[in-house]
């Protein structure tokens, strides 16, 4: 039972991560629609903030592992 | 000179402080079957326990009246069809041995993913230095007197050390012999028990030696057993399969870095040729996109520290995702990533400027209730929290990349029922192949990723904490 809630919490968390992501590929998409001269700044910022969500999200998967 | 010894100091405090801890992965009997050869193992010889394998060799007749005595013995109810060694044998403590016939996804990750006093590469190990300090003094031994199976559990008993699963054990009982001792195939095995303190029953390792069970100690940690680890009576030192990754690491890293300084002095005002045109486009875009616009005017004291970072994780990262070399999961180790984020902390607090501090104790520019809430969660955010996620950030993003790998590479074990059915492995392999593609080049850019982010947000968290007062 611990296994399957432990699956189940880490599931929760990939959807907080996923719809994080998707908010920022989205606003990125849009910010490199209005000015694609600053596509570079932006994708690096897009990285740096999704890779700050999936920490988030990689936290929440460990501690469902070993807890 | 100034740049250098920064560097070397940084690399030195690294090393040391890992010396010093070792790992909090969970110690999961795992079970690597990668060179483990079951087809074709016989039963009917198989000795448990005491009968000595090298008198039944020396003597056919003998193993002819064992065979016979032992057709009752420890076999019955022994699924035996292929390789299947049924659940698991009983040594001559009576202890029960890992079973072999089923494969545990879990535990093989697992053990993957921790440290060894082996470094395998390919089919061979190479037996590293092992350096421990228990209630009878130092020693210094190869783990090569060990003499290890595939599976890295020892052959030998040394001065009360064992091997289990490829690090090193220490027996806790003192009338455990000293010298160099045979031990039997299954003698060293571990159960799953209720240890004090812990919530979950861990994995105990015991030795069976002279028919006498012998607990051993868990792998030497520092934390206290805040992860399983629980204190035990040694301190390891060894150069374990990680020291020995970030020595190499370090080597190839500084015989790069290096040359290409030289080249930058050497040919002054030429175009960049050779190793220059590997690292200038990294290196001006770490210090264009990090260190210039987040450490403002002090950019250049830190750039070194930073770039020295991130090399270093990248490094590591990439020298992980090298397959049979080792296997080394460096990054994935969260006493490491913890020796790191603990040296972005301690760098942060040292050129902290008053603003700063003040801005955490006691922030200006708020009413007097709101300070008093405030302040507690500064003071939890900084000292705890941001140290802990840079920590668990790179921990796991690197450790869940090799778990998954180990696990789908495992997919062509478990379809394949651990070699009973070849054509199901075949058909695994298949998939397993492709995802293993896949997750190997998802982790390339997890990689940099990881490397990029972890020196980005020490670079913000130095930089906050050098900021310039500016009037709220």
């Amino acid at each position: 039972m611990t296994g399957t809630l432990a699956a189940i919490g880490a599931g929760l968390a990939v959807i907080g991560a996923g719809i994080g992501i998707g908010n920022i590929g989205s606003s990125a998409m849009e910010a490199i629609a209005r000015q694609p001269e600053a596509v570079g700044d932006i994708r690096a910022n897009m990285i740096l903030t999704a890779a700050l969500i999936e920490g988030a999200a990689v936290i929440a998967i460990i501690l469902s592992f070993v807890l | 000179m100034g740049k250098f010894s920064f560097l070397t100091a940084i690399f030195l405090l690294v090393f040391s402080l890992t010396y010093a801890q070792h790992n909090h992965d969970h110690d999961h009997s795992g079970h690597d079957h990668s060179g483990h050869d079951h087809s074709g193992h016989d039963h009917s010889g198989h000795d448990h326990g005491k009968k000595e394998r090298k008198v039944l060799k020396r003597n056919s007749k003998k193993l002819q009246e064992q065979r016979a005595a032992q057709s009752g013995h420890n076999h019955a109810g022994h699924d035996h069809t292929g390789h299947d060694h049924g659940h698991g044998h009983t040594n001559a403590c009576g202890l029960a041995g890992d079973d072999h016939s089923t494969f545990n996804p879990g535990k093989v990750a697992f053990h993957h993913i921790s440290d060894q006093n082996i470094f395998s590469i390919g089919p061979f190990s190479l037996p590293l230095p092992c350096i421990v300090k228990d209630p009878n003094g130092w020693h210094f031994f190869s783990s090569g007197k060990f003499k290890a199976d595939a599976h890295g559990n020892s052959h030998y008993a040394y001065k009360g050390y064992v091997l289990y699963e490829g690090s090193l054990r220490r027996v806790k009982d003192a009338s455990f012999p000293k010298e160099k001792v045979e031990l039997h195939h299954g003698d060293i095995t571990s159960q799953l028990e209720n240890v004090d303190g812990i919530p979950k029953p861990a994995d105990v390792v015991s030795v069976c030696y002279q028919n006498k069970a012998y607990k051993a100690e868990n792998k030497s940690t520092f934390d206290g057993g805040m992860f399983g680890g629980r204190m035990t009576g040694f301190y390891d030192f060894s150069i374990t399969k990680n020291v020995a990754s970030m020595f190499i690491v370090f080597a190839i890293l500084a015989f790069i870095l290096l040359r290409t300084a030289k080249s930058y002095k050497t040919r002054q005002g030429k175009a960049p040729s050779g190793v220059q045109s590997l690292i200038e486009p990294i290196f001006v875009f770490m210090q264009d996109e990090v260190c210039k616009p987040f450490l403002g005017h002090a950019w250049e004291k830190f750039t070194p520290f930073l770039m020295s970072l991130f090399f270093f994780i990248l490094g590591l990262n990439l020298f992980g995702q090298v397959p049979f070399f080792g296997g080394s999961n460096v990054t994935g180790n969260l006493s490491f990533t913890m020796v790191l984020a603990l040296i972005a902390t301690i760098v942060v607090f040292f050129n902290g400027n008053a603003d700063y501090w003040k801005h955490i104790f006691w922030m200006p520019g708020l009413p007097a209730w709101v300070k008093v809430i405030i302040t507690p969660v500064e003071i939890v955010g900084n000292f705890i929290l941001k140290p802990a996620t840079l920590m668990l950030r790179l921990f796991g993003n690197m450790a869940a990349g090799h778990i998954v790998i180990v696990i789908f590479i495992g997919l062509i074990f478990l379809f394949g029922k651990n070699g009973a059915n070849t054509m199901g492995a075949a058909g695994a392999s298949v998939a397993s192949v492709l995802l293993s593609l896949f997750m190997m080049a998802l982790e390339l850019l997890v990689a940099f990723i990881q490397a990029f982010v972890f020196t980005i947000l020490t670079a913000s968290y130095i930089g906050a904490a050098t900021e310039e007062h500016h009037a709220h």
